[in-house]
């Protein structure tokens, strides 16, 4: 490996520098000229993990920040739905209304909150927020429907809240289609219902989406935000100016630097996927060692993100802003982790293909819940590849060893 | 063992050095001396390969300044003019490091920086960032000097530090002076210029004189005197009117008045300070230090 060359280093020396430790503590300094080259690398980690270890809010960002986010989405961003409360006006009370509207709150998705008397209410039950949406029948429902095969009803929704208000209305249609068929069924010999399924994600959890969405977007905040902090802290405190005038090469400074952040995100990576399969009941179906060199491709990528934006900032407030408002904002909302891709404008679902975690987050979602391999990943390999050769090409060559 | 020539640079079109050329003989005490903003910082940054300089070359231990940049950086020791060592280590966190960079340890470079390190020794546990300011330009000089340098380059390592401490700093500059390393320092402080073996007058990016210290203070061109009174604001302001004055300017409790011939004796400025009014005069001829020389030069 060219790190090996780089920094000759050997297990010799390993040992020859816990000896040398315990000599400093014991001997304290007695100049003694035994001959120690010590691991440049080693030392640069050394340094690295000690101010990450001494700085509490980079502690915090790194083991607070993932655990809260999953937990977060998980808990508190489900777009599931149940128990939502409802209200029923009903002049027609017959058979036909009663049946469908047990169907409804048999279903799961709707409880009664109240059996309404006059539209006045109605507008009133809505006005509280006490209800999410509101069945009306006409007066002659049941009557309608026997001699005329046909009736209508009303559905009301909240539209204040557009996204639950749509999806309350969706599962209603569903099952009043539903109660349709059966209904049709009984007096029509033959009836085709347009029956759907929802493959791999029977129950439609969210927590398939979120925990993929999670782990891009926290090895996107360590690799990029983190390194491209760290960096920037060296030009800031003025600190690279002494190491850029010193024997060290640019390429060891940088991978001193992002070494320990490569370790820690790994770890991130671990952390998410473990909360997600004993928390949320995530499936593990592909392979785990795929999964694995996978997010170290993802990771490289973010890396070289972080590295190109420390090149372009002067200090750690801008690489901070830069990082969020050009990776972490994308990757969150172009990426398909939060809106589906397919209801972007055309230029947003362009842009978004120049997002890591557009192609990651099929990955993770491939090898955990379908469980297939490179086979199927190919493309999205490859271009996660390309762009990791691409941008640590760039991040290279725009890595300054001067200070202009 | 620096040598520069006709080196010039700008930034946004300001000029930061103008035409700069200059030598630096092996083991010399070289010392720059400017304000604020007269480009000492560019040049010891041009020196320690941080930045081009727009035209003119230079050469350091023989090696050019932009060819073989690489290997000017493992020959010399910068010291920036801000703290620049890592605040959150501690003392013997930071000199490690730096001794590892270079590939050395604190043990095998401990003889050569024993002097200044058995001062910041007893704070071997101590974070960097809580040290006082000439504590951490002790260390500064450790970790810049812990791989046995060629050429110690120091920006401006005396500001922000107490005199005593600063003398104590110069002290020990002295004495790896004497160990054979060249050092390069600027400062914005005539006392500390003084200490220097040579030393350049640096004003908005040109030279304005260089020398030894007694050379460029045995150039200066007009009789001197210093003169002190009970109201110094007042005094100066009256040898200004002076006839054949040159310049006044406060030096501690004398101001220094320089003649531009000399027709009029210290009795005579004596007698025209009594006659407007003042007292306890006083009135001795004197020679010029470098502000002296710099003033006069700008």
């Amino acid at each position: 490996m060219r790190c090996s060359e780089n920094w000759p280093g050997n297990e010799k020396d390993l040992n020859g520098r816990t000896a040398h430790i315990t000599a400093y503590f014991t001997a304290h300094f007695t100049a003694h000229h035994t001959a120690h080259k010590m691991n440049r690398f080693a030392a640069f980690i050394k340094k690295e993990f000690r101010h990450i270890l001494r700085d509490r809010r980079t502690l915090l960002i790194l083991f607070g920040m993932p655990v809260v986010q999953v937990l977060l989405f998980g808990f508190v961003l489900t777009n599931e739905i149940k128990d939502a409360a409802i209200a029923v006006l009903d002049p027609s009370h017959d058979a036909q209304s009663i049946a469908l509207t047990n169907k409804m709150v048999s279903s799961g998705y709707f409880k009664i909150e109240q059996y309404l008397n006059t539209p006045a209410e109605l507008e009133q039950a809505f006005k509280e927020g006490s209800i999410k949406l509101a069945l009306v029948f006409p007066n002659d429902f049941g009557h309608s429907l026997a001699h005329n095969n046909k009736a209508s009803l009303q559905i009301i929704g909240d539209a204040s809240d557009p996204n639950t208000a749509t999806t309350l209305i969706n599962y209603a249609q569903a099952i009043i289609g539903d109660y349709q068929a059966t209904y049709n069924r009984a007096s029509i010999p033959i009836s085709i219902g347009a029956e759907t399924h929802m493959r791999y994600n029977p129950e439609q959890k969210a927590v398939f989406n979120f925990v993929p969405g999670v782990m891009t977007l926290i090895l996107m905040l360590v690799s990029a935000m983190m390194t491209s902090i760290t960096l920037a802290r060296e030009k800031e405190l003025g600190t690279m100016e002494v190491l850029l005038v010193s024997p060290l090469q640019p390429i060891q400074i940088i991978l001193g630097k992002t070494t320990p952040y490569l370790v820690l995100s790994f770890l991130n990576a671990v952390l998410v996927v473990i909360l997600g399969i004993f928390i949320f009941g995530m499936p593990m179906r592909g392979s785990l060692l795929l999964l694995g060199a996978e997010c170290f491709l993802y990771m490289f990528v973010s890396l070289a993100l972080g590295i190109f934006i420390s090149t372009r900032t002067k200090d750690q407030m801008s690489a901070m802003f830069f990082s969020a408002l050009g990776l972490m904002m994308p990757t969150m909302l172009l990426s398909g982790f939060i809106f589906p891709r397919e209801s972007m404008p055309w230029i947003l679902q362009k842009i978004g293909m120049a997002i890591p975690a557009t192609w990651f987050n099929p990955i993770i979602k491939g090898i955990m819940i379908k469980g297939v391999g490179l086979e199927t990943l190919g493309v999205q390999t490859a271009v996660l590849g390309g762009m990791a050769i691409f941008f640590i090409a760039i991040s290279l060559r725009s890595f300054k060893d001067r200070l202009e | 063992m620096i040598n520069i020539e006709n080196i010039s640079k700008s930034y946004d079109g300001v000029l930061a050095l103008d035409n700069i050329s200059l030598n630096v003989k092996p083991g010399e005490l070289f010392g720059i001396l400017g304000p604020d903003g007269a480009g000492k910082t560019t040049l010891i940054r041009i020196l320690a390969t941080l930045i081009k300089a727009d035209s003119g070359t230079g050469t350091l231990a023989g090696l050019d300044l932009v060819k073989d940049y690489r290997k000017i950086r493992t020959i010399v020791g910068y010291m920036p003019g801000r703290f620049s060592l890592y605040q959150d280590l501690t003392v013997r966190e930071n000199l490690e490091f730096f001794a590892n960079v270079f590939g050395t340890t604190i043990q095998q470079s401990y003889d050569l920086i024993r002097d200044i390190y058995v001062q910041i020794e007893p704070f071997n546990e101590r974070r960097a960032g809580a040290l006082s300011g000439g504590m951490k330009q002790k260390l500064a000089l450790c970790c810049a000097m812990i791989h046995l340098p060629k050429v110690l380059l120091l920006d401006e390592p005396g500001t922000g530090v107490d005199p005593v401490s600063r003398k104590e700093f110069w002290d020990m500059l002295k004495h790896l002076r004497s160990t054979g390393i060249t050092i390069f320092v600027s400062t914005a402080n005539m006392d500390e210029a003084e200490k220097c073996d040579r030393v350049v007058l640096l004003q908005k990016g040109k030279l304005l004189a260089s020398g030894t210290p007694s050379e460029i203070t045995a150039a200066y061109p007009h009789p001197l005197y210093a003169v002190r009174a009970n109201d110094m604001y007042r005094l100066i302001n009256d040898l200004r009117t002076l006839d054949q004055a040159a310049g006044c300017y406060a030096f501690g409790e004398y101001a220094h008045l320089s003649m531009l011939s000399d027709n009029l004796n210290t009795k005579d400025i004596q007698h025209f300070l009594e006659r407007k009014g003042h007292e306890d005069v006083e009135v001795l001829p004197t020679t010029a230090n470098i502000e002296d020389c710099f003033i006069e030069l700008m």
